[in-house]
């Protein structure tokens, strides 16, 4: 059943100097989201609301807020999931320094990012230098090809423990870069090593398998266990067993066991 | 009022497709450059691509090549196509594509572990290099990340507002850094605007907020030619219902994979508007239709694949005469097939309606009807070097005409942003090589400074949101997709009065990212756009492509099928409007377009 008159939007108005959430009424339209409301606030009531889109179909990642308490793409979450007699509340994501209203500054993500070392192609049969592409079984891709949906909507950061009460992001690159970096390594044809950072400056020990992340992607990727936890068994590969400890030990130039 | 300085070589406006290539470009070659975007890194509309990205790789069918893209590319574009973009086009967007894979670009695989390619409207082999359908997804993530590691400075969430010249050349931008509202000005040698197309300037369309003709509006302010202004693409395919989701994009995927056409008698309508340039190739049965779906190389394709224009075409005549869903649209079905394959191949596309309009597409059909999408016009450039008519200003993707002519064909768009990207790159590095940084002039600089302040200084005036609003409803009434004299006069009367009142527009607030400010400097920008469509349409007294006139239903063989539509500032100021003569087919590329030509005699605003 549609629903039908008004609606009570919640909306946080303010900058990191101080704010207060204020109500507007906005009329109901059959299939609306939350973000066709604040839309509708936006362009008649006030038009200094900041708030971020750019596709309005779960595409582009821009459109992140707290909805109800609950990390969500305005663009995705109908206004009919919720009970129609409450007031929808709408906050800016916790983690990031709010810029204004319902924008953050997430730029953090994308310096991290760049502290990820590229695709570096291995070698290459003749064929695949010839033709310039590479070889691979669609099966062998499946699961690289599950962490490129990422649509950097930052949810799972905002999400995480981790980022979000500690706020150790220098101690941790958070479940985006996790999958990032869980797709170079997974790569068919990479032959960087990424394990050194992926232990260290990414800290994937800080991670404790909350599987929070997991739970609020819109992709819907399986961030912890496809992700996170076979990294977090290379590095114990790595630097944990016995084998390749001793290795590592006699490995020239090597004075100390890590 | 302050305003901060920045200098570099290559100043690259737009980080989609064609702006992220063009910075690789530019910095693997030794330059200093910048990159300017009005969103955050990786959400501008390239994102948003679905079905794929047309290059002649052979790797499903040997039959293709670079000739037979070429050729389908000016078919589609009704031969009003800059003849030698389309050819730099085919023949350098295979190796634009593999190269994307060596940096990390992870595409759909053949059974031999190649890059896959489908079927699309106008593509005569299967030669859409895709993921699901998110490869636009793909190629930005690809390109941001090229890009981040190899030394371009990312100016993001900063938006252009006027560019600069001296002694005719290009020597500088203002923007504004949209979180504090505080503008920088930057100096350098050479710009590149990559800023996309004029979607919002419609009020039902695909495109995001970020699609009001800057590039448009900044280049022609600057002096350069709009070319092809009145071709305008409708895709046929878009949510009607509910209200909120009307205009999202259907990809053409959908039909590509085998997703069938029906108006609301239960009618396959697609077999009554076979036009007779594409009847040689055009399947006539449904038998015949789905045994080209199994891969019978003998059998020729459904009619639903054929080209944009034509399809929406048919879509609106079946809804105008009654035909047509309760919302207004028609029907497309995939549902006949396996819905683990309908899932597996069309993944966003069953999101999307099962979370935004409550259908589920493996079990029913979906309800669709016409967008505006995509706009075939802009500045125009040289074809090689990719400069439009003012030196040191550049163009690539969606803000650049030519490559598409009258009609685009899907999957064309990705490719002509890596390869035109790329080419445009290359160019502004060799300019700003050759050339010496001048310096803005200061009066001009602070005019521009007071005229972005101007509605933030305004007590009362315009909502710009409702003088937006305005605009679209015009444009969508007047100048949609079945054009007619009399309507596209009032339309200029009354974008004329738009225009005045856009300069009362008031931004109640302060400079810190305002939505109201910089809408109301977003709607000028708009303005010259719509401007430019309602004139160019009015002037080209035919039907051709996506340019649908119902007073000249013909496309017309002699004057219109040999000129462009160019638009420039006047001497008084005002918008001229003028055509120029294409540019000479060679005879080699007159051998691979012919016999084809004397079919373009298309009746289909019947
Ligand atoms: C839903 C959808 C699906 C599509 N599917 C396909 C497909 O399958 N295949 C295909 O080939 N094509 C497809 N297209 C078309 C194609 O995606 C676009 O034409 C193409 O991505 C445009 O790329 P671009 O680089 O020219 O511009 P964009 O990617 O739009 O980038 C424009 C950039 O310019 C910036 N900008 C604009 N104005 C300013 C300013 N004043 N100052 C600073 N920065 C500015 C923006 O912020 C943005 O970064 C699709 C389009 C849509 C909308
Ligand atoms: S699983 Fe790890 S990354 Fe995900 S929310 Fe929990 S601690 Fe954070
Ligand atoms: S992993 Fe999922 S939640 Fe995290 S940024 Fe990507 S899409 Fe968003
Ligand atoms: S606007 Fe793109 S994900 Fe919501």
């Amino acid at each position: 059943m549609a629903q039908r008159g008004n609606v009570t939007m919640r909306l946080w108005r303010g900058t990191a100097a101080g704010g207060q959430f204020v109500d507007y009424q906005v009329a109901r339209e059959e299939g609306m989201v939350v973000l066709d409301a604040v839309h509708a606030v936006q362009a008649q009531q006030a038009n200094d609301l900041s708030v971020r889109w750019n596709c309005k179909a779960g595409k582009c990642g821009s459109c992140s807020a707290e909805v109800n308490g609950y990390p969500r793409l305005m663009c995705m979450t109908r206004l009919d999931l919720f009970d129609p007699g409450e007031p929808i509340t709408v906050a800016p994501l916790k983690t990031f320094p709010l810029v204004k209203d319902l924008v953050t500054n997430v730029r953090w993500n994308f310096e991290s990012a760049k502290r990820i070392p590229p695709l570096k192609p291995g070698p290459l049969t003749a064929e695949e230098q010839r033709k310039g592409e590479f070889q691979m079984m669609q099966q062998d891709v499946d699961r690289i090809q599950e962490f490129r949906k990422c649509i950097e909507c930052f949810l799972c950061q905002d999400t995480c423990h981790v980022l979000r009460d500690a706020q150790d992001t220098d101690k941790f690159f958070g479940p985006r870069q996790m999958i990032r970096l869980a797709n170079l390594e997974m790569h068919p044809k990479d032959s960087a090593d990424r394990i050194p950072m992926i232990k260290k400056e990414a800290g994937v020990g800080m991670c404790n398998i909350t599987k929070c992340c997991t739970e609020v992607c819109p992709e819907h990727i399986r961030i912890t266990d496809n992700g996170i936890i076979p990294l977090k068994e290379r590095v114990v590969d790595r630097y944990y067993d016995p084998v390749t400890m001793l290795l590592n030990a006699l490995r020239p130039g090597n004075t100390k066991l890590r | 009022m302050q305003y901060r300085i920045e200098a570099f070589d290559v100043v690259v406006v737009g980080a989609g497709g064609a702006g992220l290539r063009a910075a690789i470009e530019a910095s693997a070659r030794g330059k200093r450059t910048a990159i300017i975007c009005k969103s955050l890194l990786g959400k501008a509309h390239t994102v948003m691509a679905e079905g794929g990205v047309a290059a002649a790789l052979r790797n499903v069918d040997e039959r293709d090549n670079w000739q037979v893209h070429f050729r389908d590319t000016m078919r589609g574009g009704k031969f009003l196509n800059n003849w030698r973009m389309a050819q730099l086009h085919a023949q350098e967007a295979p190796e634009r594509v593999r190269e994307l894979e060596r940096w990390g670009a992870v595409f759909d695989r053949t059974k031999d572990g190649w890059i896959n390619q489908r079927n699309f409207g106008g593509h005569a082999y299967p030669r859409l290099a895709h993921v699901g359908d998110r490869t636009g997804l793909e190629i930005i993530r690809t390109l941001q990340d090229k890009g981040v590691h190899g030394g371009i400075a990312v100016f993001m969430e900063h938006t252009v507002v006027k560019l600069f010249k001296s002694e005719g050349r290009i020597c500088g931008a203002l923007c504004y850094e949209r979180e504090t509202g505080r503008f920088l000005l930057f100096k350098c040698k050479a710009i590149v605007l990559a800023t996309g197309g004029v979607g919002r300037c419609y009020k039902v369309t695909s495109n995001s907020w970020e699609y009001t003709g800057d590039g448009q509006a900044l280049g022609y302010e600057a002096g350069a030619d709009l070319m092809d202004m009145e071709f305008t693409q409708f895709h046929p395919t878009a949510m009607v219902w509910p209200p909120s989701v009307k205009g999202i994009l259907v990809t053409e995927g959908v039909r590509g994979e085998g997703g069938i056409l029906r108006n609301s008698k239960g009618e396959r309508f697609m077999f009554k508007y076979i036009s007779p340039l594409f009847a040689k190739e055009t399947a006539d049965t449904e038998e015949e239709a789905k045994r080209w779906l199994e891969g019978d190389k003998a059998a020729r394709r459904p009619p639903e694949l054929l080209t944009r224009d034509e399809v929406a075409r048919a879509i609106r005549n079946e809804v105008k005469q009654g035909r047509g869903t309760k919302h207004g649209g028609v029907f497309l079905d995939i549902s006949w097939r396996d819905p683990a394959f309908v899932k597996a191949k069309l993944p966003s596309m069953y999101h999307q309606f099962k979370e935004l309009a409550g259908v589920d597409i493996t079990k029913e059909p979906m309800e669709v009807g016409p967008t505006m999408h995509y706009h075939m016009g802009g500045l125009r450039v040289d074809a090689e070097s990719a400069m439009t008519t003012v030196p040191g200003l550049f163009a690539a993707g969606e803000v650049a005409a030519g490559l598409h002519g009258a009609n685009r064909l899907g999957g064309n768009s990705l490719s002509d942003l890596l390869v035109f990207g790329k080419r445009a790159g290359e160019f502004a590095a060799t300019w700003a090589e050759r050339h010496e940084a001048r310096e803005p002039d200061a009066a001009e600089v602070g005019a521009a400074l007071q005229g972005a302040m101007a509605p933030l200084e305004r007590e009362q005036g315009e909502n710009p949101f409702a003088l937006q609003a305005e605009l679209q409803q015009v444009m969508q009434d007047l100048v949609g997709m079945i054009r007619e004299r009399g309507e596209l006069g009032q339309a200029v009367e009354r974008i004329q009065e738009l225009k005045k009142r856009a300069q009362q527009c008031a931004a109640p607030g302060n400079r810190m990212y305002n939505a109201g400010w910089h809408t109301a400097l977003d709607i000028q920008h708009l303005l010259v756009s719509a401007e430019a469509i309602t004139r160019s349409a009015l002037l080209r007294e035919e039907s051709r492509g996506a340019h649908t006139r119902d007073d000249f239903p013909q496309t017309d063989k002699e004057k219109w099928s040999k000129v462009n539509v160019l638009c420039r500032p006047g001497a008084d100021g005002a918008m001229s409007v003028t055509t120029e003569p294409l540019p000479a087919w060679p005879d080699d590329a007159r051998k691979l377009i012919e016999g084809t030509l004397e079919a373009v005699t298309t009746k289909e605003a019947a």
